[in-house]
């Protein structure tokens, strides 16, 4: 009887394989993947055949370096199956566990075949532990390298959503800024502003920090920036919702912004009604007025 | 002076930028420093970390609460392995650049700190 544990591991699973599939379908259908209802038994059952499938080819070409050629499309397939496991918002313990729960199945198979040959069994164990602990590593280097992937997207949707221009009045335009003033998201910003500015020929834009918690060098250039380009299309911008302790925080950097700035953005706003040549009154007084 | 708490965080993306900035947040309204404080030490360690960042080509900060006596605060230690500052006096002037930056983080972090040592 043969020890080399590749060689044991690999008749196993070929002669065994109905018994294999069986015992880890159970034990899949015992885990939380299905009842989260993130999954359907059907496509589950394919995952595990070709899964299975690859492993056994993988395994018969010889070797248990699960980073080598032979392996490579089997890494394809898991790879895929983590991907969209990690778009389906499955926890990494659940995509971790489609891999690892195949350890007792070849376990108990390994047993059968090994009879009263301990040092086969050993062998056999040993080298079912390193190619099934190396796939489940890279099934989870995957996972989590699809979920930055999904949190980077997400990022730039947030970046994209919450920089609207909106419209106060005829040519005047705010743009209440929101959250971190990154580079990626400020290019964002100006693109918005300046296109407004063409679309609603906008004279002026009033810039609201009220919801920017950090004004540090970078945030105050990239204003100083949107502000210039701003009035290369002709408007000009006012900047308002400087806190007080934001004031301060400036003053102690030395930034200046060099630009009409208000307290909040209703004092921009009347600023901006005033220079456009308009007013509001109140409908009393203007009533007294006419009189 | 003794200190109470410390924690590294890495300064390695423009990410942990803001992560930095939160942490410090964090910790500042712990010891009890009021609005204006700790909008001035977030504002030092965004400095500081972008430097680290964009000059120093990435590196750690040491996030340490110190006590001397009644009071309380807040130590920041930048470190990275990139070039270094030649001529630190001239750093320290403000408008002045080696990048496309408005020369003003050093000096401004300095004067949002009591205390500050390159
Ligand atoms: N960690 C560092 N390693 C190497 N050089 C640095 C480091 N930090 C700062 N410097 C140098 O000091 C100069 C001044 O830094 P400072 O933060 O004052 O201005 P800046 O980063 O260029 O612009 P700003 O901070 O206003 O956006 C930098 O341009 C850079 O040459
Ligand atoms: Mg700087």
């Amino acid at each position: 009887m043969t020890t080399d544990g590749a060689e044991v591991l690999s008749k196993t699973v070929t002669q065994d394989e109905a018994a294999i599939l069986d015992a880890w379908n159970a034990a899949l259908r015992e885990g939380t993947s299905l009842q989260s209802g993130r999954i359907r038994e059907a496509e589950l059952q394919t995952q595990v055949k070709a899964v299975f499938g690859q492993l056994r080819d993988a395994l018969a070409s010889g070797g248990l370096d699960a980073d080598a050629v032979g392996f490579a499309s089997l890494r394809e397939t898991l790879a895929d199956i983590s991907r969209s496991r990690a778009i389906q918002g499955f926890t990494p313990t659940d995509t971790a566990n489609f891999v690892f729960s195949l350890k007792e199945p070849i376990f108990e198979a390994l047993k059968r075949a090994s009879g009263t040959d301990a040092t086969s069994l050993a062998a056999g164990i040993w080298a079912a532990g390193k190619v099934l602990d190396r796939l489940g590593l890279q099934t989870m280097e995957v996972f989590l390298a699809s979920r930055e992937e999904v949190i980077g997207r997400q990022g730039q949707e947030i970046a994209e959503l919450s920089t609207p221009v909106v419209r106060l009045w005829d040519g005047i335009l705010a743009l209440p800024l929101i959250g971190t003033l990154d580079s990626a998201r400020t290019g964002v910003v100006m693109e918005n502003l300046l296109q407004a500015i063409v679309d609603e020929e906008a004279e002026i834009a009033i810039i609201d920090i009220t919801g920017v918690p950090t004004v540090d060098t970078l945030v105050a250039q990239h204003l100083l920036k949107t502000v210039a380009a701003a009035r290369l299309m002709g408007a000009d911008c006012i900047v308002s919702g400087i806190r007080p302790q934001i004031a301060q925080t400036m003053v102690h950097l030395g930034v200046e912004l060099n630009v009409v700035s208000k307290a909040n953005l209703a004092d921009a706003f009347a600023v901006a009604l005033r220079r456009t040549g308009r007013k509001v009154v109140r409908q009393q007084a203007a009533v007294e007025e006419r009189r | 002076m003794t200190v109470t708490k410390t924690e590294t965080l890495p300064v390695r993306s423009g990410d942990d930028v803001v992560r930095v900035r939160q942490r410090v947040r964090a910790l500042a309204v712990e010891i009890g420093l009021g609005l204006v404080d700790q909008t001035k030490i977030v504002t030092a360690a965004s400095e500081l970390a972008r430097n680290t960042l964009d000059y120093g080509g990435g590196g750690d900060v040491l996030l340490e609460i110190v006590h001397a006596g009644m009071r309380k605060g807040l130590r920041l230690t930048f470190e990275d392995q990139g070039p270094g500052i030649t001529d630190i006096e001239q750093a320290m002037t403000d408008c002045f650049t080696t990048g496309r930056g408005m020369g003003l983080g050093l000096g401004g972090a300095k004067r949002l700190s009591n205390e500050f040592h390159i």
